[in-house]
């Protein structure tokens, strides 16, 4: 808490370990990439499950069951854990501006695997609203980052 | 298939569930030291863990009926909620470029769900 004269010792940050916080937060929105696909996967098999005995969507038993028994889901909310733990370690080095508004990859990787894992429909409306949100999270971001 | 509404709304649901976790967590943070007891006698940490796993299972049970690429951009509100949360609870201030960005999402998830509806 001194004066202004140490501003430029915390603002000069190695370059190196700035572009490995990059590339760790781009590999974080890989993994939820991952993460999304693993939970989706898992609450399919939880439907098949069930859909012999009735439609629409499963129970809330069979949900907080899934999570903890269902071999794909648990796996997902793992790879949360992992996420958490690699982007703090990522956000100490890098700048939060840029490093938040990045986070907003992880929407990209979302509706690939929806249309290409689960063959999910596009249209230009669904991916505008994406494309949209996208650009919420990433100005939300870097407004908070300051 | 498409995303039926009521797993759209347990998402949306879920999610702002979720942005209470945030809040729990931080509160919890406040009270942390370097001793474990501190953590696991911690009541508002344990509050946000068990926030956050409701909301996960709103989550599951939507899925288990609703498209990936609709419901996973959904759970977006809960930046807003967290933004109304922060500044309500520790009266962080909301600029002008949080609000542009608050706008943008709740834009986007209207795209979203007509797209999702005119199929």
């Amino acid at each position: 808490m001194s004066s202004v004269t140490t501003l430029p010792e915390v603002h000069v940050v190695d370059a190196d370990k700035r572009r490995r916080a990059v590339l760790i937060v781009i590999g974080c929105t890989l993994i939820i990439g991952a993460a999304q696909y693993l939970i989706k996967l898992g609450a399919n098999q939880l439907a098949a499950q069930q859909h012999s005995v009735h439609g629409g969507s499963v129970s809330l038993e069979a949900a907080v069951m899934g999570i903890f028994t269902n071999p794909a889901i648990f796996s997902g909310y793992c790879l949360y854990a992992v996420f958490t733990v690699l982007f703090v370690f990522a956000l100490r080095h890098g700048e939060l501006s840029i490093l938040y508004p990045l986070i907003s990859l992880g929407y990209v990787w979302v509706v690939i695997i929806g249309a290409v894992a689960f063959h999910e429909a596009m249209n230009p409306l669904k991916l505008a609203g994406i494309a949209i949100i996208m650009a919420g999270v990433t100005v939300l971001g870097r407004g908070s980052a300051k | 298939m498409t995303t039926p509404p009521s797993s759209i709304v347990l998402v949306l649901v879920g999610a702002v569930i979720g942005s209470f976790g945030a809040i729990f967590l931080k509160w919890g943070a406040h009270a942390l030291s370097r001793s474990w007891t501190s953590i696991v006698y911690n009541w508002k940490l344990a509050v946000g863990v068990v926030t956050y796993l409701l909301s996960s299972v709103l989550f599951v049970k939507g899925m288990s009926n609703g498209e990936l690429s609709v419901l996973f951009p959904m759970v977006s509100v809960g930046y807003i909620c967290t933004l109304l949360w922060s500044h309500l609870f520790f009266h962080e201030r909301v600029t002008k470029a949080k609000l542009a960005g608050v706008g943008l999402i709740l834009v986007g998830i209207v795209f979203l769900g007509l797209g999702n509806a005119t199929h």
